[in-house]
């Protein structure tokens, strides 16, 4: 029996895993290039008839999906940024620097590595209340910037690179501030590029934060937006699927753009949700 | 004095900004988090009162209610992930290289959706009218219609089957990795006297993955604990009857919609203790774990 023939019925159930995992996606995009007629039609249609744009047009005429999927761009953008910079910084000194209290810092990021976000939720509202900084933009990102994965990942990798290689520059009169912009940053591409990759889907995706944080419509990232869209079309599917494709699409651009880092990036940093 | 702060300067350049807002944001909240669970406290802050708020708690049946789909759901989804995860991996491992990166990406593209979107389309997959897509597949059996979302014995199910029916992608990966780093000679050894592929399996491949395995429970686990986006969206935040209440949903309406903050952190808390409770018990597994 030749090989392909062996392994046939497993393509087929792994293919078959494949249909069921995607058909929500499918389902999704279909939904939102057909005409309404069809979208309650008894039985649904799983391969269209005829596809339209209309729902696309209903879409961006009525509602601030495009302000929505700006404010998301900036917001997951300005949070990946800093922490790009941040996390390669404290994770260069933990990872090759001494200094009094280093331990003691490091423990105390680790202790609070299992709790859950919803315990912070409520005092982080406060903080940002006491701050002003509520229903701001600032007050979705500052909290953004407070989670450690990052320093974990950035300290993880470091540790992996020669450390003569920093003596060495150092003897050539490189500054300390050099040493890290010149040597620790252009060989830590690969970790900032996992790095940014999973902020960046992570604040893309993110939900529960901005929807306790901001109260202006005009202010929410695309998530929360969709989520206000289900409870005022609550029966327009056609309107519904067609906002959630297209706060879908780029999250998919980026993943066919990216593949090779995010599938690293659960090798290195687990499973993140 | 400056001589230190020439020797050690960089360093805290290097630390400051990151640990500054882990304070302020992670580590300040924690601790408040927790002194909050112990006060009376309301939009117009509060008093300590001890573990009353715990107490309310085991009393009130709408917690009961929310810990108990939330260890439900949590049971059922994860072990279906997790095993979902190992079988997809394993099949996936003897194909080639390309394959293998093919049905990777395939079971990875689902999961980079959020949680809100994905339940937007599973809220209209169950959906009680006859055009709603579940009922349509199980009419073609002979089954329903149900009333899914609707109804209060149904609503929980749904919410799990949508949780069910996705192959966990990342979990694939790394089982994948782990599965591709497993020592040759003992399956050699195992074909020396006979042993089938199914045998194989079971008795070299499942005890060596024993440490993903568990890596893998500890995650999904606290992650299912976490549930929220799928209770909020696919049944308006509970469900009829409370039907699929969870401690998040239920944290979010107390502090958010009815101003019980004191309250709500206790929920916060509990939740917490049972992140806690699991990860410890994945260390001592660990810990007891034979190196090979």
């Amino acid at each position: 029996m030749s090989s392909i023939s062996r392994r046939l019925p497993v393509h087929v159930v792994l293919l078959l895993a494949g249909v069921v995992s995607l058909f929500p996606l499918y389902w999704l995009f279909l939904t939102s290039v057909s005409p309404t007629q069809y979208v309650v039609r008894v039985p649904p249609e799983v391969v269209p008839r005829e596809l339209t744009v209309a729902n696309y047009q209903r879409l961006f005429e009525t509602t601030p999906i495009v302000r929505w999927l700006v404010n998301t761009v900036v917001i997951a953008g300005v949070i990946t940024a800093f922490h790009l910079l941040f996390d390669s910084m404290a994770g260069y000194a933990f990872a090759k620097r001494r200094f009094p209290g280093k331990d003691a810092m490091f423990w105390l990021i680790v202790s609070t590595l299992t709790v859950p976000a919803q315990v912070t939720l409520i005092p982080v509202f406060f903080i940002l209340r006491t701050l002003g900084l509520l229903d701001t933009y600032p007050g979705v990102i500052l909290p953004g910037l407070a989670d450690v994965f990052g320093i974990f990942l950035m300290k993880q990798y470091i540790q992996t690179l020669p450390t003569d290689l920093l003596h060495a520059a150092r003897v050539d009169g490189a500054s300390e501030w050099q040493v890290y912009r010149r040597i620790i940053l252009p060989l830590s591409r690969p970790a900032l590029a996992v790095l940014a990759i999973f902020t960046f889907q992570r604040y893309w995706n993110a939900f529960i934060f901005p929807l306790v944080i901001l109260r202006d419509p005009a202010k929410y990232p695309v998530q929360v937006g969709l989520a206000t869209l289900q409870g005022e079309f609550n029966t327009d599917y056609g309107m519904l699927m067609t906002g959630a494709a297209v706060a879908a699409l780029p999250m998919i651009a980026v993943f066919f753009a990216f593949q090779r880092q995010f599938i690293e990036g659960i090798r290195i940093g687990g499973v993140k949700g | 004095m400056t001589a230190a702060l020439r020797r050690y300067g960089w360093s805290y350049v290097f630390v400051l900004p990151t640990f500054a807002l882990f304070v302020v944001f992670t580590l300040l909240p924690v601790v408040q988090g927790l002194a909050l669970s112990l006060q009376n406290a309301r939009v117009t802050g509060g008093e300590f009162i001890g573990i009353a708020n715990f107490v309310t708690l085991a009393e009130d049946p709408v917690f009961r209610q929310a810990l108990g789909n939330t260890i439900l759901y949590t049971t059922v989804v994860v072990a279906a992930q997790v095993t979902l995860a190992l079988v997809v991996a394993s099949l996936i491992q003897p194909l080639g290289a390309r394959s293998r990166v093919f049905y990777r990406a395939l079971f990875y593209l689902p999961l980079v959706n959020s949680a809100i979107l994905v339940a937007i389309v599973w809220r209209w997959i169950f959906n009680a009218n006859p055009f709603g897509l579940a009922n349509t597949a199980l009419g073609t059996i002979g089954l329903g219609p149900f009333l899914w979302i609707g109804s209060s014995d149904q609503a929980l199910i749904a919410v799990i089957l949508s949780a069910v029916l996705t192959i966990p992608g990342g979990g694939v990966v790394l089982y994948s990795a782990a599965i591709g780093s497993l020592p040759r000679e003992l399956y050699e050894a195992a074909e020396v006297e006979g042993a089938g592929p199914f045998a194989k399996w079971w008795h070299i491949t499942v005890p060596l993955l024993k440490p993903t395995t568990l890596y893998l429970l500890v995650v999904y686990t606290i992650l299912a604990f976490q549930v929220f986006e799928r209770v909020y969206i696919m049944t308006n935040g509970g469900g009829p009857n409370n039907a699929t209440i969870t401690i998040v949903q239920l944290i979010y309406s107390t502090a958010f919609q009815f101003g019980r903050y004191g309250l709500a952190s206790a929920m916060a808390v509990v939740l917490f203790v049972m992140a806690i409770a699991v990860a410890v018990v994945q260390f001592r597994a660990l810990r007891s774990d034979v190196e090979y």
